[in-house]
């Protein structure tokens, strides 16, 4: 009796179940629901996949609710290692071009849309939702079976999909698993690695040396960003040597979930329970230069919940927050919108910043009151968001050739 | 050699190439058909059919029409083998009417007859045994789930006939189809067969899809699960018109009729897709006090309808009518003053049906009013903007409402064709579902010709066509994503790995597509598999 080595779902939309039983005869069996309009092409991206993994034997079929050719590769290439770990040939879709592979690092973050790395439907379109940033998660939405094929859906989706110009995000695993997911997803036109549960600043060291180490050995020259999650008490304790510990970190994000498990809290609609540790996230962020991003907001019918949520995080100093729906991506952009006074008062700012620079004064002032350039930069970032200025802020980017 | 077509009964059928290229049959059921020849080009001549005259002396003095049950109305009514047996989908998913009224009818050993409703539903799955056991021969009329299944693997022995709501009162009073018994359900009647839909446990709202077969059926059964005494008002069914009256126990299944919310889509596409076709109405300049519009109840044009007045609030702009496929959000901008009127085909949710019973300005309509190509003008060219969908459209607008991409029967065109006659006609659909393009080099089935078919609001842009430079001028500078069809194609084909393959079709006919004027727009054909 043979093994067969399976993975995806039955039955779903833009996503297919392989089954590969190694030995025997070479067979491709197709049961599709697209069959009379995609037959031949599954049939073509499936040998092509096997011959890549320079596969010659056994049995795949395939069971395909209307996949995609980068998820069909995926699938099959999961199939096919689970069978025969010892293969290292990928079948990788070709990446599309006109994708940047570099993106600003001061970049705005008001929004990160987080999807299940294993469920593709929900990646084709996320970018016409316009996020700022779309995380395409390998930890928790994924259960720990399906790893290994998420691995590969997600390594396929960076090199096709098309974000629509949104930072391109992968919420990797701790430990060995993250081993695994930096080794898959660094190569490819991955932005930003989202680290969850850091408790500590060698947490970070450590991935770093890492991402160094892969980028390098795939001759990437973009950079690749850190965004550390603080999940625990521990980590909000250390949260400013968390922030500080790599050039590659541009924000430093808070989960509250699992933070308020830790110790003990009870949720409120207030988040008063959690009151110290946003406050410690945003003010180590902010004291390493960093952006700070609040936490989900889980109730997706909720506007309302939501938009208040969203205007409190702003208020306390996040840069932004994360997404579970695209519906949640409007609320939040308005909430995070400067104000018309706001903007009124950078224009003021920018106005004598730029007076003082031609008249050649080193000094800021706005009538009497001197004005830090702190202030100045943040003013200047307020007139970008909103179209004013495209002259880059470069102040604060992190040099992309060192990381 | 030439292709040989057949029908689903063996008969060789001489096919012809109509204006719009495409093949379509000389005869249907043995029945001499013209091919479509353009837009508006039909010029009927002749006088409408008409019922056989009747005497009241026939009928009770005392007016009670009410027979003991169905088999003893159809007896009466002189079913005979062969007969047009016609209802109507006030009830949608909930009718439990036809059935009992086939099953009397092979209670009565009668076989072979034709069933012209105005809708079938997947609760009609039982016609399919009935089809099997003779006493249903085919069913002329939209065909969908179970039953359009059947038909497509050419099991049904006759080709469907799809025509949308005002084609179907077309063939009725032009006599293409000569409807026998009609059987009409209503949530309330009294003895004189008066009926009306807006009250009673089964309320379903307006009764107007009846309106053609009360007024030319050779006899016309009333049934009803509430029996009221005279007179049942408002009679939007006359007793005049009624031959006789059946009480039931259940004619349609509430839950099923009407809904007591109708819920707004989650699907993010399709909120997208909602929001860029209001904002498209808004920067295209049709956004103006006094305007009208329409939109169905489907999850796009529902959410389409919600944006829509959620702009008119905000900006303070008041319509003079709406269109409905009635729902609460329909009501709820009636209620506010945000519209005039709301002149109702289809009445959806129970505040539609409430809104009817209760407010004047809330308008019960037919297809008669509202589509009819034999009418003097209709509404459906009144209207500003219509928001529809589609399950293809091609390079050229072209629309196909009725088929997948891999031809087997879907849906029914319902008052899609007709109401393509406003002044801007919007495809709210996504470019893709589930692998299978939306946007298309060839429509599978063609329903809609491009010549009306406006716009194009998909997730990935918005499309206008090339023949509206108004509507272009309208909105250039407007921010929104106005892009060729073809780029949104190119774009399409990008992501899903080439465009699709397309299989030659079958030469077996199982249902053609009139176009509203009678003529045959399109052919359906076998699918494989059967």
């Amino acid at each position: 009796m043979t093994d067969t080595f399976n993975n995806g779902p039955a039955d779903t939309p833009s996503d297919c179940r392989v089954a590969y039983t190694p030995g025997g005869p070479a067979e491709v069996v197709i049961h599709s629901r697209v069959q009379a309009l995609y037959g031949a092409s599954i049939v073509a991206t499936v040998q092509e996949t096997l011959r890549q993994l320079s596969i010659v034997d056994g049995k795949l079929e395939m069971w395909d609710g209307g996949a995609l050719p980068f998820v069909i590769q995926a699938r099959v290439e999961a199939a096919v290692k689970a069978a025969y770990p010892g293969i290292s040939a990928m079948a990788l879709p070709p990446v599309r071009p006109g994708m940047s592979a570099r993106v600003e690092a001061a970049r705005r973050r008001r929004t990160r849309l987080y999807l299940p790395g294993d469920q593709p439907k929900l990646m084709l379109n996320a970018g016409l939702h316009r996020p700022d940033g779309i995380i395409l998660d390998l930890e928790d939405s994924v259960a720990p079976a399906e790893k290994a094929a998420a691995r590969l859906i997600v390594r396929n989706a960076l090199r096709v999909l098309d974000f629509r110009g949104a930072e391109r995000m992968v919420r990797i695993n701790k430990g060995d698993l993250g081993v695994a997911d930096i080794a898959a997803v660094v190569p490819h036109p991955v932005h930003t690695l989202l680290l969850p549960k850091v408790e500590n600043a060698a947490e970070v060291a450590s991935v770093d040396a890492l991402v160094r180490k892969t980028a390098a050995a795939a001759g990437r020259e973009a950079p690749v960003y850190l965004i550390p999650i603080v999940e625990s008490a521990a980590g909000v304790i250390n949260a400013a040597g968390i922030a500080a510990a790599s050039p590659r970190v541009v924000a430093l994000a808070i989960g509250l979930e699992d933070y308020s498990a830790d110790i003990g809290a009870r949720r409120t609609l207030s988040g008063r329970e959690s009151l110290y540790a946003q406050s410690a996230v945003i003010n180590a962020a902010k004291a390493a230069g960093k952006q700070a991003l609040a936490s989900v907001f889980s109730d997706v019918r909720d506007d309302a919940g939501l938009q208040a949520t969203a205007e409190d995080a702003r208020a306390l100093g996040f840069d932004g927050m994360g997404c579970i729906h695209p519906r949640q991506i409007a609320v939040i952009h308005t909430a995070f919108a400067p104000t018309e006074a706001e903007i009124a008062y950078a224009r003021l700012l920018v106005r004598a910043y730029e007076e003082a620079v031609a008249a050649g004064r080193g000094v800021v002032a706005l009538g009497s009151k001197m004005i830090d350039p702190p202030v100045v930069q943040r003013a200047l970032r307020t007139l970008r968001w909103i179209g004013e200025r495209d002259e880059l802020d470069r102040e604060g980017e992190a040099d992309g050739e060192a990381l | 050699m030439a292709k040989r077509y057949d029908d689903t009964m063996g008969h060789l059928l001489e096919m012809t190439v109509n204006a719009a290229g495409r093949a379509v049959p000389r005869q249907v059921n043995g029945v001499p058909q013209q091919p479509y020849r353009g837009l508006r080009s039909d010029r009927p001549a002749g006088r409408k059919a008409a019922p056989p005259v009747r005497s009241c002396s026939e009928f009770p003095a005392d007016g009670d029409k009410v027979l003991p049950s169905l088999t003893e109305a159809l007896d009466r009514a002189g079913l005979r083998d062969g007969m047009t047996i016609s209802s109507h989908h006030h009830f949608r998913n909930g009718d439990l009417l036809m059935n009992q009224v086939f099953a009397a009818a092979a209670a009565l050993g009668v076989k072979g007859l034709r069933w012209f409703p105005s809708a079938a539903f997947p609760c009609h799955r039982p016609v399919i045994r009935q089809m099997e056991a003779g006493v249903v021969r085919y069913v002329e009329g939209s065909l969908n789930g179970p039953l359009g299944d059947y038909a497509s693997r050419g099991k049904m022995r006759g080709t469907a006939v799809l025509r949308s709501h005002g084609g179907r009162w077309l063939a009725i009073q032009d006599g293409e189809v000569h409807v026998d018994i009609a059987i009409i359900a209503a949530p309330s009647a009294d003895r004189f067969g008066n009926a009306t839909g807006d009250r009673g446990p089964s309320a379903c709202g307006s009764l107007g899809f009846a309106l053609a077969d009360s007024l030319y059926a050779d006899r016309v059964i009333v049934a009803t699960d509430n029996l009221v005494p005279f007179p049942c008002v408002p009679w939007q069914i006359q007793g005049q018109n009624v031959d006789s009256v059946v009480h039931l126990d259940a004619i349609g299944d509430p839950a099923q009729i009407v809904s007591g919310t109708t819920q707004m889509t989650r699907s993010p596409d399709r909120l997208l897709i909602a929001r860029l076709a209001a904002d498209f109405v808004a920067a295209a300049g049709i956004l103006r006090d006094g305007f009208s519009f329409q939109a169905g109840a489907g999850g796009t044009s529902l959410a389409f309808t919600i944006y829509l007045t959620e702009m008119m609030r905000r900006r303070g702009v008041k319509a003079r009518f709406i269109r409905g496929g009635s729902t609460r959000y329909l009501v709820d901008a009636l209620e506010e003053g945000l519209t005039d009127y709301i002149l109702d085909g289809q009445t959806f949710d129970l505040a539609g049906v409430r809104s009817l019973r209760e407010n004047s300005n809330h308008i019960a309509t037919s297809p008669f009013t509202s589509y009819n190509w034999h009418g003097k003008g209709n509404f459906a060219s009144l209207v500003d903007v219509a928001v529809l969908g589609a399950t293809e459209v091609d390079l050229n607008f072209n629309a196909n409402v009725v088929t997948h991409s891999d031809g087997r029967l879907l849906h029914g065109i319902g008052g899609w064709q007709d109401a393509l006659f406003g002044g801007c006609t919007i495809l709210a659909v996504p470019s893709f579902r589930n692998r299978i393009p939306i946007i298309v080099d060839r429509v599978t089935t063609l329903t809609g010709p491009g010549e009306l078919i406006d716009v194009v609001v998909t997730e990935r842009g918005i499309a206008i066509n090339p023949r509206r430079q108004d509507l272009l001028d309208a909105t250039r500078g407007s921010g929104l994503p106005i892009r060729p069809l073809a780029a949104i194609k190119a774009e399409l084909d990008d992501l899903l790995g080439g465009p699709p393959a397309r299989p030659p079709h079958s030469n077996r006919l199982i249902g053609v597509v009139k176009w509203v004027d009678g003529t045959l727009l399109d052919s359906i054909w076998e699918i494989d598999g059967s």
